[in-house]
């Protein structure tokens, strides 16, 4: 088993704010959009560097996918920036005509999603984004799960044609991914290799499913941990080799136990090779104000759920 | 009448023929308002645009572009998408049915040449045609933008959001145009949900207001000429075209009617009648 480690924590939204600085200076055509937030999502150091590729939309964002749409007509790299909230469930109707159903190259990047966003409460806590882009024809969904893998993202999804649903964070959390390591999309990553259960997260479930993984080493259960970092495209070779091997799987995720990861590969699962299956995910209610550990605790996102779940479907082997 | 006004009038007139013949033979659509607009498209399409129909490209660089936001009125646009060469005339016969190119709200998803988004779900297309704008701005591409709405499309809220931004952010390469008709599916608008002083509305969110009689291929022109004057003032040009639903038609006229319905066949043919075949039929 493979031990990872990490030096300090950070949010994954400063991982897009570099990762965005990062494409912006080698290509030419990536502009910039955002709906108030642009301290929030680290956009900052982009519209200081490059003022006349940021748009400054204020609180309209059904009209900045319009415009991002349009920008795209003129050959340009458009990445919107807002909440997780505000980038879909506001605006689904403008993403599904003007950019999914069009075709159109825009980078729709999402902070503070999930229930990590903490104290603000339920109304900002999305934990329906995933399943909305998904449902999506044309869409790609990419979860991240740390700082320097939010960055690599952003930087990928420019070399990308077509519309990118990007999902990152607030909190800061364990930056445990090589800083080198090229992002690719639709590639899942076995971070450990196993035989007994294969365990299939992402966003900020995939640390917590290392965690497991360690713990369940100890009472000698081996796990496969894959980070599912696009949940669309799915990679389906990759989890049906998995569980191939370890004949039960737990999916792990900050989101809705409808319609993320858990119901991809489920879906998978039942078409290709019925396997037991555990779904770690938040059990069909709405958040509420709190710290994100406390919540993560009480919504059951944690390596201990986890570990839970682990346990759950061993017995239905 | 100059001779160039006599010429749009015969292409609007057989717009208007493609138009009910469309709808008749999809027994679907709507042909109240590209009615109404068919003397707006002929002109736009066979004057005032710059555009390269023969090579038409997505980006549109160096090319003035259209967007029709209320895409409701697609068969009127396919009329003079057709005519002006982008497509054989012979695809219109195609309108709506299995297969088609020809949506029947506009779409990019089956290729065809002309459409640059998907409009149908009202109050879109002005943002996209912000960016549109927009980026013709950093391409530094002189041409303009041209979004058609509607006047019951007012209601959405996004159309304002759009235009607090294109004012705010001076653009100025852009003119809107409002297909004000006064009718809407469920009747008059003013009856659904009243839009109060629609000019001053636009003037005091920033924009240069005129008013064009939609109906009237002389004032199309001049309104048309007179708002790519105003172009590059710094501030976004808009157009409230007041337009008969259904123009043309005798029974079609003075009612919301026909917003979304097809003729029988005993309508078509007395509709039909109103209008001379100028160019030859599809």
């Amino acid at each position: 088993m493979k031990e990872y480690t990490f030096e300090e924590k950070k949010d994954t939204r400063s991982g897009f704010g570099l990762g965005l600085l990062d494409v912006a200076r080698t290509n030419p055509d990536v502009v910039g959009l955002c709906a108030d937030l642009t301290g929030s999502l680290n956009m900052v150091a982009f519209q200081k560097e490059f003022p006349d590729r940021f748009f400054q939309v204020g609180i309209a964002e059904a009209n900045m996918m319009g415009i991002a749409a349009g920008l795209t007509i003129g050959g340009k790299i458009p990445y919107t920036g807002t909440f997780a909230n505000f980038s879909t469930g506001r605006v689904y109707d403008q993403i599904r005509q003007s950019i999914a159903y069009s075709k159109k190259n825009v980078k729709i990047c999402a902070s503070h999603a999930g229930i990590t966003l903490g104290e603000d409460g339920a109304t900002h806590q999305m934990l329906e984004d995933i399943g909305m882009m998904r449902m999506l024809p044309n869409m790609t969904v990419i979860s991240p799960c740390d700082h320097n893998q939010t960055r690599a993202a952003a930087v990928a999804i420019a070399e990308y044609q077509g519309p990118v649903y990007l999902r990152f964070g607030r909190p800061k959390v364990p930056n445990f991914t090589d800083p080198g390591e090229p992002f690719r999309i639709g590639e899942a990553v076995v971070l450990n290799e196993g035989t007994d259960v294969s365990i299939f997260a992402t966003g900020h479930l995939v640390w917590e499913a290392l965690e497991a993984g360690k713990a369940l080493f100890k009472d000698g259960i081996r796990a496969e941990i894959i980070n599912i970092h696009t949940i669309k495209p799915l990679d389906v070779k990759t989890v049906l080799q998995s569980v191939e091997k370890t004949g039960c799987a737990v999916s792990a995720e900050e989101h809705q136990v409808h319609g993320g990861l858990g119901d991809a590969i489920s879906q998978v699962l039942a078409r290709y090779r019925p396997t037991p299956m555990e779904l770690v995910a938040v059990n069909d209610r709405f958040g509420e104000s709190g710290k994100p550990a406390e919540l993560m605790e009480k919504y059951g996102l944690s390596a201990r759920a986890i570990v839970e779940k682990v346990m759950q479907v061993l017995q239905r082997k | 009448m100059g001779k160039e006004v006599i010429e749009l009038k015969k292409i609007a007139t057989q717009v208007r023929r493609d138009i009910l013949r469309m709808v008749h033979a999809a027994q679907s659509g709507h042909p109240g308002g590209p009615l109404g607009c068919a003397d707006l498209f002929a002109a736009l399409y066979f004057k005032v645009l710059k555009h390269n129909p023969k090579r038409f490209s997505m980006d549109g660089e160096g090319e003035d572009l259209f967007f029709l936001s209320n895409g409701h009125l697609s068969a009127g646009w396919y009329s003079v998408l057709a005519r002006t060469g982008y497509f054989d005339k012979r695809e219109l016969s195609t309108f709506r049915k299995i297969d088609t190119r020809l949506q029947g709200h506009p779409a990019t998803e089956e290729g065809l040449p002309g459409v640059r988004v998907a409009s149908g779900s009202l109050g879109q297309g002005l943002s996209v045609a912000c960016g549109a704008a927009l980026a013709k701005r950093l391409n530094n591409d002189p041409h303009l933008v041209y979004c058609l709405m509607g006047d019951g499309e007012q209601q959405e809220g996004q159309v304002w959001e759009a235009a607090m931004f294109a004012a705010g952010r001076q653009i100025d390469n852009l003119i809107g145009m409002i297909d004000y008709n006064g009718q809407q599916i469920d009747g008059a608008v003013d009856d659904v949900m009243p839009l109060g002083n629609l000019q001053a509305k636009w003037a005091s969110f920033g924009w240069k207001v005129l008013d064009m009689d939609g109906n009237n291929m002389e004032d199309v022109l001049k309104t048309l000429d007179k708002a790519k004057s105003l172009c590059g003032n710094k501030q976004p040009v808009v157009i409230l075209v007041h337009t008969e639903m259904g123009y043309g038609v005798d029974f079609m006229m003075g009612t919301h009617e026909w917003h979304g319905k097809p003729p029988n066949d005993e309508q078509f043919e007395r509709a039909m009648d109103n209008f001379e075949e100028t160019l030859g039929d599809y």
